[in-house]
């Protein structure tokens, strides 16, 4: 019963301002007879309100909609649900301009009365015009609902209560909102509740003890809410003023300090009607223009006027004669410019309000500072480790065997586009992924292994025409795709508790998909560490690489080491594309994206040493995320800068942050 | 030696080029199609390829035009811009084909456009695209800026309230003067300039993380945020990730994009960005009769997984536009037809009528969609027909240009001064 | 008396010849000048396929004669199209904005420029012409710059990667991250060079507006006709006398050469310099033919097609280089031109548009496996077949163990 109260009592609060506007186009709640309703409809309630405003529910725009909002859920039983299911779409219009709440049913909709609920048959979908209100309209719509949902027993309902108050609260939700906090089972969400209480209090409160109150009760949170309520009683409007300035001031400011300059001052008078404007190029042109008399403006023939200078004389001679209005000189400008005071002004009237919310604020604002770098931090970690990831096999393949392989891009393309294919085999994602792993190593471990043998083990004496060999079979490949999987992008989809992102707080945040591709990193690098250092493939690997025919004298075979390595480099490839693909996009062009960045990143780390590649990417990552955040409006240019250091890096260090010393280091 | 082979060499493929000019003749009217079939754009672009096939196979079972069948040339660019202007030259001069259909970006149009108006040839541009521009040879039947972003504007300063923007763009001319356009449109609807956030990233960018951080951190001052996108190709799907990933809900910023449609989301898992935006003149899921015989024959011809966009109802319009002008000039000669293409009317696929204006746009509805789950559009605002505008009027210096091939006669003309600025493009 | 540098080598002039012959064929089959056999698109593209082969002389001095791998040449390449692009541009853009004047007044230099600036970058960019455009103005000096820019880039970037010992693979990285660097630079809106769209509309000649199409490519196929010849001459003078053998010694073995006592830096150093300028001079021939310029011409993948084109043609011989280059870019410009037919297999038709980049592919991993030599290795296969010359001088016992080329000299 008082919850019923309650919700009627909000409504009429929601109806209140936009009554006016409202009691033209529906009768008021208390009102019981219309006079111009037919006969044959109800005259009040919900049917009564949806007939009389059926044009804007059909058609419905933010702007116009609110006052019919207010009336329907003022409208009595069945207004809840109606608005609810407006907002969800499952309203439609029959041909008859009745409005009917719609279900799926095999004849195409089963429709229902809105007002009483009762079942009206079922309907093609072709005779229904199904409603679609946009975000903005849902918007009100929910913050219309908040009245009957903020009690709710459904804990869901509550939340989507305190979600539409959060986006589009107003000061009419203080009151039933803090009515809504005592009775409130939930702990989670009556702290939810308590933390709205506090920010719609900031934002819109009346009592300015309690405002500051509020503002003080949150210390230094983080989140974007606090600031999105705090900032904007922080917002100043800059003025210009004949005496002192008056209201809230925030700050006075001098011309010629700061940012603030003689140009800026002259501008702000002007655009308030307190000083004349300056001359500018074309309305001097337009003015010389205007007196041209027998081929001269102020007897300066025009044949002279491609000369600046004469163009100021000639007006001169003209603001002289009277013929134009005299402009400000430089003079007026400054003696205008002095005369004046001007001053950044709060909106916000209370100056003890604003006192405390720059207080608060500033608190936050450090903390803020020093997490935005540790988000770029994250970033940039993040970033390193997808170079890392695509530069893992070329580590090997180049280099611990010195063979540029072009193709490598493919081979990450390869990877990618094996995991699109199982994921169109296995619908589960989870299991898919887990297929797709060991199947794209084994893909790109068979392609690599066949490179190899037929092309690359016959060009080990040629290094740089092992570049041209595989850069062939690198475009050939990448046509292969784009013939066989077209050139549209794939979708390789991640499963859903890679869904999402790590919230440390409303600045720290990292996609858990970032976090696995880290994590896989980190796992290969472990790999490798273990393949060459603890295995006897390792031990041999090393030893091929340093000196073949002495391996070879050893009992090694030479030729199944480099086939293993390079499919080992190669199959490590197809792993990374999958989580590349995972992450961005699975096109023939995936490969060929990353490689240039690859081999930078290996040679910048020193060839040969997995640390030295490990180094490379995360000094690339840091470096890149570093200049953007320098320069964000632009991350082209971050790109560009990048890369030049990378040139710069290599002139003064060729052999990379690690270098390899004495004999293996030759080449 | 080897010299002697080399030339005898270049003279057997001289012959070989010239003798497909040779072969040329005969009862049939030619259509150049000059979409990129390899290379980065060929994502784009072989769609269009298909669909001018497959109108002019449709056409031929209608009879044809002027009683003769129509033939397609199909070459293949290959994203290479300056092999598009070869190309043309080699369509108009060698192949002998009376119109164009092609290119898809800006850049590969500014190369093409020398070559059309030396040769006085015909091109059909069926793309969105940045305006300031109108060359008395060239037809656009994609959407000029006011008929797409200003209008997504409009809707998200009134429908949904957002105060801040953030400006996304691929770093080429598309965004640029689009972005360019509409600062000026906010500032002129007073939105501040520290309210406009403008970021640019190169083709195929993947690593939005940094990005959708500071377009998250924009809500920071209690503004509705905005994403104004006109973010490029594959690039989108990276972006599209991340702000899922970020758990960013159409509710709290909204993105629309002027560059992503059906075949854009196609490449990826839509249930995450359910309820953001796409402005177009057309989408899929436009409820017409035409609409549906169309994708049911592009299904028929390319499979049932196939989807249509935009572009393609561009293409579709620009080509039966081209039908029936040439019916009405009874010739396919370039100025007749150019004549006769102004004031066209056909029923384009969203249930209105497109006309061909003076300035060689079309009216076209603008139309504003919601991502659905299935990875189609949901159309929640369909606009009357907006006359397309060459010169933008938001920016001073294009403000004052107005083109008008009927009457004027220019396609640069200052109204202030009275004078016509360029007679051919500047390119 | 001393034989003429012509004289002793024979092939310079058969190959100038060729060229010659070549040039005056196209000429009388052109429309412009003859027959009209050749169309005018068919002139152009003959015309940047010679430009494309005097760019491979450059890679082949580079690459096959000092043994450098740059993946970068084709950044100068495209500075040189840049450089002559933006005088084309500007005083194209100057003839219109002085014809179509609107107003009483004469303009200001100042007006003048900014009319031009806003035509040039339309509403994207400030209308103020950035300063790389200073010297845009003037014919000579944006020539000059053709030469300079592109050469002191190569001097500076080599002049540090030399001196740092950067050698082989990790040279060919480095310049293949300048190359997109510099692609990357001039692809960003804010360098002031049009960005993404380049500079376009460069096949008309600012003064020539009488003149057609079909001439102009006429004309300029005899540039770059003349260019490629002059480029001929000087690259086989620089690696025919001592030179040629000092750097064909750092190629074979850099540190034999310098415990020599040569520097070789300073020898690298001039050949890199001196085909930077050579391809900038084929870059500033090439675009006016193409007519468009943008950043996407230098991306890395171009120069490695440059290096694949010597490759194919046959390295460390002059007249490899050109036969690579021509032959390569004519055919791909056949197959992806639509028209070569279709190849039925019964069960799969193959479309060459489809199908060409595999061909092309994997031709180049054949031709690297097995014909080293590329297709100027047909010449020594067909001298190999030829009886030995003898020329009237016996073989003698004491010459026998000679082979007969080295008996004749």
């Amino acid at each position: 019963m008082r919850r019923l109260f309650l919700a009627l009592a909000a409504g009429m609060i929601l109806a209140l301002p936009a009554l006016p506007v409202a009691a033209q186009q529906a009768p008021a709640p208390t009102q019981t007879t219309t006079p111009t309703a037919p006969i044959s409809r109800p005259t009040s309630g919900l049917a009564a309100v949806l007939a009389e405003n059926a044009a804007a529910i059909a058609k419905p725009s933010r702007q116009t909609i609110g006052p019919v909002i207010a009336a329907i859920g003022a409208a009595g039983p069945g207004a809840p649900e109606f608005l609810e299911a407006w907002a969800d779409r499952r309203v439609g219009q029959r041909a008859d301009g009745r409005f009917v709440l719609l279900a799926p049913a095999p004849e195409g909709y089963a429709l229902s009365d809105p007002a009483t609920g009762q079942a009206l048959g079922t309907a093609p979908k072709s005779e229904i015009t199904e409603l679609k209100p946009n975000s903005g309209v849902r918007g009100l719509i929910a913050s219309a609902l908040v009245e009957f949902q903020l009690n709710d027993p459904d804990p869901a309902k509550r939340r989507a209560a305190l979600d539409a108050l959060a986006r589009n609260g107003g000061p009419e939700h203080i009151a039933p909102l803090r009515a809504a906090i005592e009775t409130e089972p939930d702990a989670a969400i009556r702290a939810a509740k308590e933390r709205l209480e506090g920010l719609l209090t900031i934002r819109h409160g009346s009592d300015p003890a309690r405002r500051i109150a509020a503002i003080e009760g949150f210390g230094s949170d983080l989140g974007l809410d606090l600031r999105g309520a705090l900032n904007p009683l922080l917002a100043t409007t800059r003025r210009a003023f004949a005496g002192a300035p008056e209201g809230n001031i925030a700050a006075e400011l001098t011309p010629g300090r700061g940012d603030f300059d003689a140009e800026a001052a002259y501008a702000l008078l002007v655009a308030q009607d307190m000083a004349p404007a300056r001359l500018t190029r074309a309305a001097l042109r337009a003015a010389l223009e205007a007196h041209i008399v027998e081929g001269k403006v102020g007897g300066i023939p025009v044949a002279e006027l491609d000369d600046p200078a004469r163009r100021d004389a000639a007006y001169a001679a003209l603001e002289t004669a009277g013929l134009v209005p005299p402009a400000a000189t430089d003079d007026e400008v400054a003696a205008a410019v002095v005369a004046h005071r001007y001053a950044d002004l709060y909106a916000e009237p209370d100056a003890a309000v604003t006192d405390a919310a720059r207080a608060a604020l500033h608190g936050i604002e450090t903390t803020v500072g020093a997490m935005q770098v540790a988000d770029l931090a994250l970033d940039a970690l993040s970033l390193g480790s997808i170079y890392f990831l695509a530069a893992i096999g070329l580590a090997i393949t180049f280099g611990v065997m010195r063979v540029i392989n072009m193709a490598h891009g493919e081979f990450i393309t390869m990877g990618a586009y094996t995991g699109y294919v199982v994921q169109t085999w296995i619908s589960d994602y989870t299991i898919s992924i887990l297929v797709a792993l060991p199947l794209a190593f084994a893909v790109t471990f068979g392609a690599g292994v066949a490179m190899e043998r037929l092309v690359i083990r016959h060009l080990y004496k040629r290094p740089l025409e092992t570049l041209l060999a595989t850069f062939g079979i690198s475009i050939a490949l990448q046509q292969i795709f784009k013939n066989v999987f077209g050139t549209q992008a794939r979708p390789l989809t991640s499963p859903g508790w890679l869904d999402g992102a790590l919230m440390l707080n409303d600045v720290v945040s990292i996609s858990y998909i970032r976090i696995a591709i880290f994590v896989l990193a980190l796992i290969f690098l472990g790999i490798f560490l273990w393949i060459m250092t603890r295995t006897r493939l390792g031990l041999e690997v090393r030893a091929v690489t340093q000196n073949p025919s002495m391996a070879a004298s050893m009992g090694i075979n030479p030729d199944r080491i480099n086939m293993l390595t390079f499919g080992l480099g190669s199959g490590i490839a197809g792993i990374a594309g999958v989580a590349i693909g995972l992450f961005a996009k699975v096109t023939s062009e995936l490969g060929s994206d990353h490689i240039v960045q690859s081999f930078m990143t290996v040679v910048v780390g020193g060839v040969g040493n997995i640390w030295g590649t490990l180094a490379g990417a995360t000094l690339i990552g840091s470096l890149q995320k570093g200049i953007e955040w320098l320069n964000p409006s632009n991350t082209l240019a971050a790109q560009t800068y990048m890369i030049l250091f990378i040139i710069f890096f290599i002139q003064f260090r060729p052999r990379g942050i690690i270098a390899l010393k004495g004999r293996a280091a030759g080449d | 030696m080897t010299g002697l082979r080399k030339y005898l060499l270049g003279a057997a493929m001289a012959t070989l080029f010239t003798a497909g000019g040779a072969l040329a003749e005969g009862d049939t009217i030619k259509v150049g199609v000059l979409h990129s079939l390899t290379g980065t754009m060929a994502i784009s672009e072989t769609t269009l390829k298909d669909t001018v096939l497959m109108l002019i196979e449709e056409q031929n079972k209608k009879g044809g035009v002027l009683g003769k069948q129509l033939e397609a040339v199909v070459v293949d660019p290959a994203s290479d811009w300056p092999l598009f202007a070869e190309k043309a030259r080699e369509l108009i001069t060698v192949n002998d084909v009376d119109v164009i259909f092609g290119c898809w970006t800006s850049v590969s149009r500014k190369s093409v456009l020398p070559v059309i108006e030396e040769l006085n040839g015909l091109l059909f541009y069926p793309v969105q695209y940045e305006g300031e521009e109108s060359s008395k040879n060239v037809f656009y039947t994609g959407a000029a800026p006011n008929q797409q972003a200003i209008p997504a504007v409009d809707y998200f300063l009134e429908e949904l309230g957002v105060e801040k923007f953030a400006l996304l763009g691929t770093d080429y001319v598309y965004p640029r003067t689009t972005n360019n356009i509409l600062e000026a449109y906010l500032k002129g609807k007073s939105i501040a300039a520290e309210d406009i956030f403008v970021n640019y990233t190169p083709f195929g960018h993947s690593d939005w993380s940094k990005i959708v951080a500071d377009v998250k951190a924009l809500g920071a001052d209690g503004k509705k945020v905005g994403v104004i996108s006109t973010i490029n190709g594959d690039a989108n799907i990276g972006f599209y990730k991340e702000l899922a990933a970020a758990g960013i809900s159409a509710e709290d910023i909204p993105v629309v994009a002027f560059s992503v449609g059906e075949e854009e989301l196609s490449g990826l898992d839509t249930t995450n960005l359910v309820g953001h935006l796409a402005a177009w003149n057309y989408f899929q899921s436009a409820e017409s009769p035409a609409n549906e015989e169309f994708i049911t024959a592009w299904k028929a011809k390319m499979g049932e997984e196939r989807v249509t966009n935009d572009p393609m109802e561009a293409t579709y319009i620009g080509f039966n536009m081209w039908v029936n002008a040439v019916t009405a000039a009874g010739t396919t000669d370039t100025d007749p037809v150019a004549d006769a293409m102004i004031g066209q009317e056909f029923p384009n696929l969203t249930g209105t009528t497109a006309t061909m204006l003076p300035n060689h746009h079309l009216t076209k509805p603008v139309l504003i969609g919601e991502i659905k789950a299935d990875g189609q559009f949901d159309i929640i605002s369909q606009t009357e027909p907006v006359a397309g505008d060459a010169w933008t009027d938001y920016l001073p210096e294009s403000a004052v240009l107005e083109s008008d091939w009927k009457d004027l006669n220019c396609g640069m003309y200052n109204t202030e001064t009275k004078t016509c600025v360029q007679l051919k493009s500047n390119y | 008396m001393k034989p003429g540098f012509l004289a002793k080598n024979p092939s310079v002039l058969s190959f100038l010849l060729v060229l010659a012959i070549f040039t005056l064929a196209v000429t009388l089959m052109s429309e412009a000048y003859g027959a009209g056999l050749v169309s005018t698109s068919m002139v152009k593209t003959l015309g940047k396929t010679l430009t494309l082969c005097l760019i491979a002389i450059a890679m082949d001095l580079i690459w096959g004669y000092t043994g450098i791998l740059s993946l970068g040449h084709f950044a100068f390449f495209g500075l040189g199209g840049y450089m002559v692009g933006m005088w084309l541009m500007y005083a194209r853009t100057r003839e219109i904005v002085v014809s179509s004047a609107a107003g009483a007044l004469p303009m200001t230099p100042q007006e003048l420029q900014d009319a031009i600036a806003t035509q040039i970058f339309g509403v994207v960019g400030t209308s103020e012409l950035p300063a790389v455009w200073a010297f845009a103005g003037s014919l000579p000096a944006q020539l000059a710059l053709v030469v300079l820019v592109p050469g002191v880039l190569a001097f500076v970037f080599g002049w540090f990667a030399f001196k740092s010992r950067v050698t082989g693979v990790y040279l060919s990285i480095l310049t293949q991250a300048m190359t997109l660097a510099l692609s990357l630079y001039l692809f960003q809106n804010d360098s002031g060079l049009r960005g993404n769209n380049g500079l376009s509309g460069l096949q008309n000649i600012p003064g020539l507006d009488g003149v057609g199409q079909d001439a102009l490519s006429v004309w300029f196929l005899w540039a770059s006709a003349l260019a490629l010849g002059l480029g001929y001459l000087l690259a086989h003078f620089v690696v025919s006398g001592k030179f040629g053998s000092v750097i064909r010694g750092i190629r074979d073995d850099e540190a034999r050469v310098r415990f020599l006592g040569y520097s070789v830096e300073n020898y690298k150093l001039f050949v890199f310099t001196l085909t930077a300028i050579i391809a900038a001079i084929a870059g500033a021939l090439y675009y006016p033919q193409a007519g468009i310029i943008n950043p996407a011409e230098i991306a890395p993948i171009a120069s490695i097609y440059l290096a694949v084109w010597v490759a194919i043609g046959g390295r460390g011989r002059l007249y490899g280089a050109v036969i690579g280059a021509a032959f390569v870019s004519l055919v791909s410009t056949w197959f992806t031109g639509g028209r070569a037919p279709d190849l039925p297999l019964g069960f799969y038709t193959i479309k060459w548009v489809d199908w060409w980049s595999v061909l092309l592919g994997l031709s180049f991993v054949l031709v690297t496996l097995f014909a080293p030599k590329g297709i100027a290795g047909i010449a020594d296969w067909l001298q190999g077949l030829r009886p030995p010359r003898r020329g009237g001088a016996p073989l003698g016992p004491g010459d026998g163990s000679l082979q007969e080329k080295e008996a004749l000299e």
